[in-house]
């Protein structure tokens, strides 16, 4: 822990009403006040000084995040400000960019001016994602890109990409890809709605037709994509699968009030006791969803992390998939009819205010849950060689040059 | 605050553990496993004296370690990973916590000290046929003529019954529900040892027929008292089964690859290593819920003890089944032989999930208690 600087919780407090002070976050718009969180160095504080942090112990965060929270009534979300530039971007940023593009980008990214997507899945690359095809080709100072992104949150507001492509065809194909930060606003960059199984399109594809990068918005070097691209997805899996942190909070209370509020002669005594035992089931896995989450955090604070921290992705997605399932048994009848309709647009949180309407979505909503983030069988693949041991499979991609790989249809 | 470790708690953990690998080797389960009593007289004795392990919950001042549900939670998955034939869930856990909770001063002086030396076996005879677990199921009724009580009926699922020295018997009295300490060579007292499923937990049916009975209980009706002391032993119950579900991770992992077929070690097939990442998230959602319930206890938590103990046996019970089941299927047809381990674990399983009843009976309770 030496690499940070030493601080004690009061005087990182101190830091924090000092701002408040400054400038009141209910007087001040959002923009004014983080940046001037950034500008206190309260944005990252894990980062160096001049770049949103103090070089403090990234711990600390919460503390921050805790003393924010007192006597205002406006609180920002970081995961709802810009979830990818603050909680993946920013750090890939700081480990590899230049010190240039650190100071030109890390404060619009933490004020959320300047909104952040991640430029990796592409049709023919999804669990795969080190097989990707987009191709950038070196012109004089810049980058040619061509190819395919696909499943990008926030690409149609998004002024920064986090993009990789490859720029070698002819080794492996983990050494072959670069890193780049691409201006969404570049020409060449066309960003379509990509509507999903609710019929709203939180993704977008994103298709890239002769895009020019400067060198200079490489992060790491030539070849180095991969390395920098794990950085961000590190950044990403952490956020994933601990569970509500709340007893009994989550799905499971929504699919708990549903049963409480349900008409009495819904269902037969004895189909109500099996739902009764299914209910409890999915209550049980969720408080050990919690518990794992929480025995992790304990684990890793003693010092002596174990499995126990890995396993909380899996099994998140086929919880919560199950917990909706039942919740549509509970509902019956009343679940044959799908209120907002299936029109294709962008998705509204307002319509999801009621828990009925929210279990209807979920429904659909967590089907993406075994999938996103490290499909299931990906999952299943990390617990059994990393955790356990177990040998990985044998492959037909290692050790040939990309362009050689076989490649289906 | 759940799940704080300690350095002692993980000290006493490789204490336990070291013990067994020399005294509970898988020989050493297969010979006993076929002896009448069950357990070796000498390994009893040395756990006792040598680690103290009997006396681990019994009071301080009645010779004992003072230690609690965590402490006892540790042991017990040890125990339950190398299958240790001794009446210790019996006698070191369940009996001790029943005298904890239940019983009057006298009768604690009477056998808390003996059972913290190793000396005696104390069984608890609490269910009645058929599905009768929880101590408010209990219907034997007691009987007092002049002063001298008696019971009459029959006990079922009595773990080491056939050894115990003493039988800690639940009946109800008018005045409610109460407790007695029955000497095995009672008169009309007749034990039935039961040809077991799992052969390394001995289990007997007791029949009592106007059997002179003491009473013990420290107060006219003491059902709230057996009911929490029900509760410790579901938690104590769910840490051996956890126990049980970890080791059979690892010998299915250690079989998954050393095994080879079709030129590589089974565990590079998916179909067997995804079969094992499921195995690896039921055995941390077992050990999660018997190490949270066990925090529970021993922290007093009143209100969270009921919900947390029948979460624990509930997952526990179908955890430690479905990962033994597994075992076998990962083990081929070196699975299903008498020569490999793997059929003792799942008959443990499958016994332990019966025992104190299933988990469609923990749910019911627990669905009660958290208003589904």
């Amino acid at each position: 822990m030496s690499q940070y600087r030493p601080m004690t919780e009061e005087e990182l407090r101190e830091r924090v009403r000092r701002l408040k002070a400054e400038y009141p976050p209910d007087k001040v718009d959002m923009y004014t006040f983080r940046g001037a969180q950034y500008d206190h160095g309260l944005a990252w504080v894990h980062f160096p000084e001049g770049y949103g942090g103090l070089g403090i112990n990234p711990k600390l965060q919460a503390i921050v995040a805790d003393e924010l929270r007192r006597d205002v009534h406006t609180v920002y979300d970081d995961l709802a400000v810009n979830p990818i530039g603050i909680g993946m971007g920013a750090p890939t940023l700081m480990t590899y960019g230049s010190d240039e593009l650190k100071r030109a980008l890390l404060r619009k990214c933490f004020t959320g001016e300047e909104i952040w997507c991640q430029l990796f899945s592409e049709p023919g690359a999804g669990s795969d994602v080190a097989g990707l095809a987009t191709r950038a080709v070196r012109d004089g100072d810049d980058w040619i890109v061509n190819g395919q992104k696909v499943w990008t949150t926030l690409a149609h507001v998004a002024k920064w990409g986090l993009l990789v492509a490859r720029t070698n065809p002819d080794v492996p194909k983990h050494e072959g890809l670069s890193y780049f930060l691409l201006d969404m606003q570049s020409p060449g960059v066309e960003v379509r709605p990509l509507y999903q199984i609710t019929g709203e399109a939180e993704f977008n594809e994103v298709f890239l037709n002769d895009v020019r990068i400067p060198h200079r918005y490489m992060l790491g070097k030539e070849g180095q994509g991969w390395q920098v691209a794990i950085t961000t997805l590190m950044n990403e899996r952490t956020a994933l699968g601990g569970g509500s942190t709340q007893k009994g909070g989550g799905p499971i209370q929504v699919l708990m009030q549903i049963w409480a509020a349900r008409p009495p002669k819904r269902h037969k005594p004895a189909e109500a006791a099996v739902l009764r035992d299914r209910i409890t089931r999915l209550y049980i896995e969720s408080e050990l969803l919690r518990l794992t989450a929480l025995r992790a955090r304990e684990m890793m604070r003693a010092g002596n992390p174990g499995p126990e921290g890995s396993v909380g992705k899996l099994a998140q997605a086929e919880l919560y998939k199950k917990i909706w399932e039942c919740t549509m048994d509970v509902l019956g009848e009343e679940a044959l009819v799908y209120e907002p309709g299936y029109a294709l647009r962008r998705p509204s949180q307002e319509e999801r205010r009621d828990k009925v309407l929210l279990a209807k979505y979920q429904f659909l909503r967590s089907r993406a849950n075994s999938i996103e983030g490290g499909t299931s069988e990906i999952m299943r693949n990390i617990l059994g060689e990393r955790v356990l041991g177990l040998p990985g499979e044998p492959r037909t991609d290692k050790g040939i040059p990309w362009k050689d790989i076989p490649r289906g249809g | 605050m759940d799940f704080a470790f300690t350095p002692e708690h993980e000290e006493l953990r490789q204490t336990v553990r070291r013990f067994l690998q020399d005294r509970s080797d898988e020989a050493t389960v297969r010979r006993l496993m076929v002896t009448d009593d069950g357990f070796d007289r000498g390994t009893w004795k040395q756990l006792a004296e040598q680690l103290g392990l009997t006396a681990l919950i019994v009071p301080e001042e009645f010779g004992g370690s003072g230690l609690g549900p965590v402490e006892l939670a540790i042991t017990l998955e040890e125990m339950g990973r190398f299958l240790f034939c001794a009446p210790y869930l019996s006698t070191a856990a369940l009996a001790v916590t029943v005298l904890r909770e239940a019983a009057n001063d006298a009768a604690k002086q009477e056998l808390l000290p003996a059972i913290a030396k190793g000396e005696r076996i104390v069984a608890l005879a609490l269910a009645e046929a058929p599905g009768l677990w929880e101590p408010s199921d209990v219907r034997m009724k007691a009987r007092e003529v002049g002063g001298r009580w008696t019971l009459t009926g029959e006990k079922t699922a009595v773990i080491d019954g056939q050894t115990a020295d003493d039988f800690l018997v639940v009946a109800r009295s008018s005045q409610g529900l109460s407790l007695f300490r029955v000497r095995a060579e009672a008169d009309g007292l007749q034990r039935e040892p039961l040809p077991t499923l799992d052969l390394t937990r001995k289990l007997a049916r007791v029949r009592f027929r106007k059997t002179p009975a003491e009473p013990i209980a420290a107060a006219p009706d003491v059902q709230p008292q057996l009911e929490r002391a029900f509760l410790l032993g579901l938690v104590a119950l769910a840490a051996e089964q956890a126990g049980g579900a970890q080791q059979c991770l690892d010998l299915s992992t250690q079989h998954a690859k050393t095994r080879w077929q079709f030129g590589r070690p089974i565990g590079s097939f998916q179909a067997i290593k995804h079969r094992c990442a499921d195995m690896l998230v039921a055995v941390e959602f077992a050990k999660s819920a018997a190490y949270h319930a066990a925090f529970r206890a021993q922290e007093g938590d009143e209100a969270e003890l009921p919900v947390a103990a029948r979460m624990a046996k509930a997952y526990c019970s179908d955890a430690f089944f479905q990962v033994a089941n597994d075992t076998i299927q990962v083990h081929g047809g070196m699975g299903f032989t008498w020569e490999h381990p793997a059929h003792l674990y799942f008959k443990r399983a499958k016994s332990s999930a019966l025992l104190f009843g299933d988990s469609v009976h923990h749910r019911d309770r627990l669905a009660t208690l958290i208003g589904v």
